[in-house]
């Protein structure tokens, strides 16, 4: 079976011309593999290159050395707005269109890709129950009718909208207050389980990593310094490891 | 001496004589801040999109629009006259002061409207595979446009002031009365071309208003 995702060699070093920090690297050397039904969660400080690592995969970044195949495609060959349109996105700002209802707002992909109208709006109803919100409440309301945590609802069935087999969620839950979080996190372990995609979840927080995982990488300094079962992570002592789990 | 009130009067008499002078006047006025502030919108509206795109163009574009708003007008128009295919005597020159004059405004909020729209939202729509097109046409533009209307209804209103002027260029308009009224020291006249300017910038004023509330996206 071919993987979600393949990562190999991955670097991005800032442009060179002019100005402070030129030609840094941002992310090294980073390789690994996602299969289908399989959360890898990138985890790390502020500024370690996880969401770097994430724009490099959906090419919102391009990456200067590395390749990158998204179900066994790979991603420089295709067109960026193709690429992106195969991989689900969740950010933690959500970035719902506000001048969109919830509708819209989760049919939209689907749209750029032309499906029928009749069949935009039935997945959009199946993909509000999925995530929790009742489609006839919700699909005709406006973003900034919704709590926090109904935003973040209606963010990934937005993100799953055209059935990729690849989810890149940044922070997803980061904004949320800590019993909102824990509900998400609980439903997201069983949409995980029911959707069988590949998915790379990046967050700091070690607990929610351990609890949504199948496998962690631990990032630092630009580079891949661990990757594990959430076991193997516990049992590590890699140094930046120890000091996460002393964090949690 | 004639008092406010006989001065009413006599704007009234005035109006009543030559009333379709005065229809002529209006029209030539309408026209002429209607096809610069619509050949304004034309170019500004896109060299906005254009700055968005290209940040580094902002600061002198913004700038030479900035100049053109900062040279008097009456001195504007008289740069004008002697420049081929622009110049002359008559609306095209003046039509071209009033397109320098309304670029400054339409260009800034054009820039302003889509690049105050939420990085949140515009990264969400890149990253779900919007070109750059669509991102604008869907996104941008919408939750812009409320800007960018406040920026074209400043230029018109502004417009139809500037347009006065244009009757010293022999570009016809309300300005007539004022320039007359103004030569021969006579109140009444000058208000015969006052008045209804000022009449016609609140009815563009509040009908451009009308249509920032019906069109525009308002954060909520």
């Amino acid at each position: 079976m071919i993987p979600a995702l393949e990562v190999e060699g991955l670097g991005y070093a800032l442009p060179g011309k002019g100005g402070r920090g030129r030609g840094r690297s941002l992310v090294q050397d980073v390789s690994f593999t996602v299969g289908a039904g399989e959360t890898l969660v990138l985890l790390g400080r502020s500024g370690s290159g996880k969401t770097t690592t994430l724009k490099l995969v959906n090419r919102l970044l391009e990456p200067t050395a590395g390749e990158v195949r998204v179900a066994g495609e790979r991603a420089a060959d295709l067109a960026a707005t193709r690429l992106r349109r195969r991989i689900g996105y969740v950010i933690q700002e959500v970035g719902l269109f506000p001048h969109f209802t919830v509708e819209r707002n989760v049919g939209l992909v689907p749209q750029l890709d032309g499906w029928p109208p009749q069949r935009i709006a039935a997945r959009v109803r199946e993909l509000l129950a999925l995530v929790g919100l009742d489609p006839a409440t919700f699909a005709t309301r406006y973003p900034h009718e919704l709590s926090g945590g109904q935003r973040q609802r209606v963010g990934v069935a937005r993100a799953l909208a055209a059935d990729p087999p690849l989810l890149l969620l940044d922070e997803p839950f980061g904004a949320l207050d800590p019993i909102t979080r824990v509900e998400l996190q609980r439903e997201f372990q069983t949409l995980e389980g029911r959707l069988r995609k590949g998915m790379v979840f990046v967050t700091h927080d070690v607990r929610e990593g351990l609890l949504l995982g199948t496998r962690i990488g631990v990032m630092h300094e630009g580079r891949l310094a661990f990757l594990g079962t959430p076991d193997d992570f516990r049992r590590s002592d890699h140094p930046e490891c120890r000091a996460f789990m002393a964090a949690a | 001496m004639q008092g406010i009130y006989g001065g009413g009067m006599s704007l009234l008499a005035f109006f009543a004589r030559n009333s379709r002078e005065l229809l002529g006047l209006v029209g030539q006025h309408v026209y002429l801040v209607a096809i610069s502030t619509g050949a304004a919108i034309a170019i500004g509206v896109p060299l906005g999109i254009l700055l968005t795109r290209r940040p580094a163009w902002r600061g002198p574009v913004l700038g030479l629009a900035n100049v053109f708003q900062t040279v008097p007008s009456l001195a504007l128009f008289g740069f004008l006259i002697p420049l081929p295919f622009i110049g002359g005597i008559g609306a095209r020159t003046a039509i071209v002061a009033l397109v320098l004059y309304a670029l400054l405004p339409i260009v800034r909020n054009t820039y302003e409207g889509i690049a105050g729209v939420d990085p949140a939202v515009r990264e969400a729509g890149r990253g779900m595979g919007m070109t750059d097109g669509q991102l604008l046409r869907l996104v941008e533009l919408p939750l812009g446009l409320g800007v960018m209307l406040a920026g074209v209804r400043v230029a018109t209103v502004v417009s139809v002031g500037t347009a006065t002027i244009a009757a010293a260029i022999g570009a016809g308009g309300l300005g007539v009365y004022i320039f007359r009224g103004v030569a021969t020291v006579d109140d009444t006249l000058i208000l015969a071309g006052a008045l209804p300017a000022a009449l016609m910038a609140l009815a563009a004023d509040a009908l451009l208003g009308l249509a920032e509330r019906k069109l525009a996206w308002r954060s909520p």
